[in-house]
């Protein structure tokens, strides 16, 4: 028996970072706030109060639609969705059961081969986050606590097809996507505060002696890291392998299992049978009344994604703008605050001659620590560190020689494979130098002269050590 | 005269000519719920203290302004939020529960500077006609003790029915006002679903809950829905129309000369007491005499909204009370009384994967049928006359056998409320045993100008409202 096809399909949550809550006027900046202090009637789900729909967190939804290249419907509308947990306290969620806001988008992905690959992405639609329970001791007693601030932040899902057949797929898909929220800055998208949740549903394609089997649905939750998440997948896939192998037992329409995902074990685990299969008793939600998207609402969208370059488009007028290499690139577009950064340098970088493929290249090999610097100070520092080293290799390399000849007992050390001793070298040649070579040009020629650029690793790494 | 006998606008008249206090006003009242209360009992909560309080604040002040109900006592129905005074929707599961904020209907009226005098009782959640679902006592009628007020708005009718308050507020899902109103012989006013707001009322069914007024008169009720009408930025379903001024209009109108009202054969059929129907007759003989255009119309089979409004309201309730868990507060589950449990379970099944379209689905099919119709028959009248009730006052425990107790009673407001029409009832006169008939005028959306005009003008003729029950 063999893996023919694993199949994954996932499902998105970002909470969106608007000033307010989704249905009420209470602050949704939770994170770190004293329990309980940023509530009301409405996000207590106090008797009488009614929810009133955050329009900015509708804008954003349909924002992220049309970046997700979806279908926005002219109609749509918030759903009820039934059931009864501590930390819910209305007992239903506000949801979007069957007019999301968004339908039927795609994002492209490569594939293990570098092809190009698209996902589909069946829905985006926009619910309510629910209450923090925190499991805790209080007086010797086991309890939980609610936490009601993070109650009504507004949520977006994405659901994607489940087109996803390998853990790397995954894993770049995920990272698009926050880069994508993170460029419409629609939410920070932080893994480990909660603001993306990530639920992948799993099974796979079997196939012995011709014939095929696929193995039961399993939707895995609580994953608060990338790595996590390819842990779990990596894990889960075994798992169902093994599982098929010993109980044959076969996808069915209502065989569908959640597991959880333990980040001790680094395992999953079951959390939920068939039996208790979902029945949440959706229906339309009588307190909003239900929309329709005008065109003004679409226009407005679409003149905030005018002014949105993204990641995409961003890479490929880098790369054609800038004369630069794919991976340079690749981390100057990671973050759109990186990128406008290196475009003011290359701006400011005009007068004080540094040119692009400069800057880039101090930026990627992260040559000069440009924090707290301006660009204006940053391409400054770069035009000075050029004039700074004056030397020329022949100048370095007498210099060097100078240094071998007076530190034998050192130079034996390093042949000897004490190879950390290059430093103390390095600081000798310096100190000869004044200061006026380049610091690289050192290292290289230490090596060369030293025999030892085969055995020990980069430029680069060496300067760690 | 007692000053509780007041209607609202004769109260503020005296105020305004310093005729008597704003104290002299509340005690009145206060008096007459000591008096009469342990007897018809209308109220779940007397605020005596924070009235007082209140009367106290407002000193010699009289209306005025922004405050035209400065030192109006009223009556609030029990599933409205005030602001650390308790809250029941008549349930125990809230039998302890002081809200942290007001229903947006309450801070309108308080801050027209309206004194609450007290919380009055309902059926549970507003399940019911009747009141005898209320966990805590049944409501009497006024007019006899040994019946029944109607419900759910059972409470406020009857207070003010027996003079314990000036003005009184209800709400009504379908027939919560008209209905008991009938049953007290008082005018119960129930707006356009979304002309006042839901906000900070208990729901009940979230597609069909309407704020309104149970009051002594016409001018009252129009006088109080200037107040209460209007956009809520608090709840989404709430109308920006323009708000009319409703007093201004019925009194400065010329008659009700050429309306056109029609009469729906339907909602005269079997069932229907004789003595209603005859009042009925009557009071559209007087809107003839006044020059009214009466004419015969044809409108959906009113048991089909029976259907309709049973599988939506269960439903919408079985969603609505899901929050009533007792971990924030309020009792947990089993504190629900039966009527409430029978909802939430049938609600729930209706809902329920697989008979969602069934029922659920179908049934809001058939309510957009039902607003057609409505919407069919307006553009021949423009307004609907009809008896409210198909009987007077029923006698204690009717409701106990009867597990449609409320729909039947309701048959013919249940329509109009499904399709969001305002109505009023009114006091079409007195039955032998002398318990009074309602007769309900519906209009569009939005007309409730001139339904209350209609209703001015009718209450101008007659002298029916002006009847006191012996107590």
């Amino acid at each position: 028996m063999r893996i023919k096809q694993i199949l994954i399909g996932l499902e998105i949550h970002i909470e969106l970072k608007t000033k307010s809550k989704m249905f009420c006027g209470c602050s949704a900046e939770s994170f770190g706030k004293e329990p309980n202090t940023l509530t009301c009637p409405v996000c207590l789900g106090l008797p009488g109060a009614l929810p009133v729909p955050n329009k900015k967190a509708i804008e954003w939804a349909i924002l992220l639609g049309l970046a997700l290249n979806c279908q926005i419907p002219e109609e749509s509308k918030f759903d009820r969705k039934n059931y009864f947990y501590p930390d819910l306290p209305k007992g239903y969620q506000i949801s979007q059961y069957d007019k999301p806001f968004a339908i039927c988008g795609w994002l492209k992905i490569k594939d293990k081969n570098e092809n190009i690959k698209k996902i589909g992405i069946r829905r985006v639609h926009l619910e309510e986050d629910t209450a923090k329970s925190i499991h805790t001791m209080v007086n010797g007693e086991k309890v939980t606590l609610l936490d009601f601030d993070k109650s009504g932040i507004p949520l977006i899902e994405i659901v994607t097809e489940p087109d996803f057949n390998s853990v790397d797929e995954v894993l770049e898909f995920c990272k698009k996507i926050r880069q994508i929220v993170r460029y419409l800055e629609i939410s920070d998208a932080d893994l480990e505060k909660g603001q993306m949740r990530l639920e992948p549903t799993v099974n796979l394609l079997l196939e012995e002696e011709g014939r095929e089997f696929f193995t039961p649905l399993v939707e895995i939750k609580n994953i608060n890291s990338f790595r996590f998440l390819k842990r779990a997948l990596e894990y889960e896939i075994e798992r169902q392998f093994q599982e098929f192998s010993r109980s044959r037992v076969q996808k069915t329409s209502g065989n569908k299992t959640t597991r959880g995902f333990d980040e001790n074990k680094m395992t999953t685990f079951e959390q939920r049978h068939k039996e208790e299969a979902e029945e949440y008793r959706y229906f339309p939600e009588p307190d909003i009344p239900p929309f329709r998207i005008s065109e003004k609402l679409m226009s407005n969208v679409k003149c905030q994604m005018s002014n949105v370059e993204l990641p995409e488009a961003k890479e490929k007028r880098f790369l054609e703008k800038y004369d630069l290499n794919d991976s340079q690139v690749e981390i100057l577009t990671e973050e759109k605050e990186l990128a406008n950064y290196f475009e003011e340098c290359v701006g400011c970088g005009k007068d004080e001659g540094a040119n692009p493929q400069e800057i880039a290249n101090v930026i990627v090999n992260k040559r000069i620590d440009f924090k707290d610097l301006s660009p204006t100070e940053f391409v400054r520092k770069i035009g000075e560190s050029k004039s700074k080293f004056t030397l020329t290799e022949s100048e370095i390399a007498s210099l060097v020689d100078g240094t071998i000849k007076e530190n034998p007992q050192v130079v034996d050390a390093i042949k000897k494979g004490k190879t950390q001793a290059i430093g103390f070298l390095t600081g000798q040649v310096q100190e000869k130098a004044k200061g006026a070579a380049d610091p690289r040009k050192v290292q290289s020629i230490l090596r060369e002269k030293l025999d030892l650029s085969e055995k020990t690793k980069g430029a680069a790494d060496f300067n760690k050590t | 005269m007692n000053l509780n006998e007041l209607t609202v606008i004769e109260a503020i008249r005296g105020l305004k000519e310093r005729k008597f206090s704003t104290l002299e006003l509340v005690k009145d009242c206060l008096e007459r719920i000591k008096k009469l209360d342990s007897k018809i009992k209308a109220f779940v909560t007397v605020c005596e203290k924070e009235a007082l309080e209140e009367v106290r604040g407002i000193g010699d002040d009289v209306p005025s302004g922004i405050r035209p109900l400065l030192g109006i006592p009223f009556a609030i129905k029990d599933n409205f939020c005030t602001e650390g005074i308790k809250t029941t929707a008549s349930s125990k599961v809230l039998e302890n529960y002081f809200p942290v904020y007001d229903a947006t209907v309450v801070k309108r009226l308080k801050s027209a500077g309206a004194v609450i005098i007290g919380k009055t009782n309902m059926d549970a959640w507003a399940h019911g006609s009747s009141t005898e679902t209320s966990d805590f006592f049944t409501t009497k009628n006024p007019w006899d003790f040994t019946r029944l007020p109607g419900g759910s708005s059972g409470g406020s009718a009857a207070a003010i029915a027996a003079d314990m308050a000036v003005g009184a507020i209800g709400s009504e899902t379908a027939g919560s006002i008209r209905q008991p109103a009938a049953w007290c012989g008082v005018v119960g006013l129930k707006p356009t679903y979304g002309r006042v707001s839901r906000y900070g009322v208990i729901a009940m069914a979230s597609s069909t809950d309407s704020p309104g007024s149970l009051t002594k008169s016409v001018e009252d009720a129009a006088l109080i829905l200037n107040i209460l009408a209007g956009k809520d930025e608090s709840d989404a379903t709430t109308s920006s129309k323009p708000v009319l001024d409703y007093l201004r209009g019925i009194r400065g109108s010329r008659g009700i000369r050429g309306i056109r009202i029609g009469v729906p054969k339907e909602y005269f059929v079997k069932g229907i007491k004789e003595e209603v129907k005859t009042k009925t007759l009557e009071a559209i003989e007087v809107f003839k005499n006044l020059g009214a255009k009466i004419r015969e119309i044809s409108l959906l089979e009113p048991k089909y909204s029976v259907a309709v409004y049973t599988i939506l309201q269960r439903s919408e309730v079985s969603s609505n009370l899901a929050r009533y868990d007792g971990i924030r507060y309020g009792n947990e589950r089993s504190y629900f009384g039966d009527e409430a449990k029978k909802r939430i379970v049938m609600g729930t099944y209706t809902l329920s994967a697989g008979y969602y379209d069934q029922y659920y689905l179908k049934a809001q099919k058939v309510r957009t049928l039902i607003c057609q119709d409505f919407e069919e028959a307006f553009k021949k009248v423009d307004l609907i006359i009809g008896p409210t009730s198909p009987s007077t006052a029923l006698p204690i425990g009717a409701s106990k056998d009867s597990v449609m107790f409320g729909e039947l009673q309701d048959i013919l407001v249940e329509p109009s409320a499904l399709a969001g029409l305002p109505a009023i009832n009114l006091c079409s006169g007195f039955s032998k045993e002398i318990l009074p008939t309602g007769v309900q005028i519906i209009g569009p959306h939005f007309s409730e100008e001139l339904i209350l005009k209609v209703g001015y003008a009718y209450e101008q003729t007659t002298e029916w409202h002006k009847r006191k029950p012996k107590l």
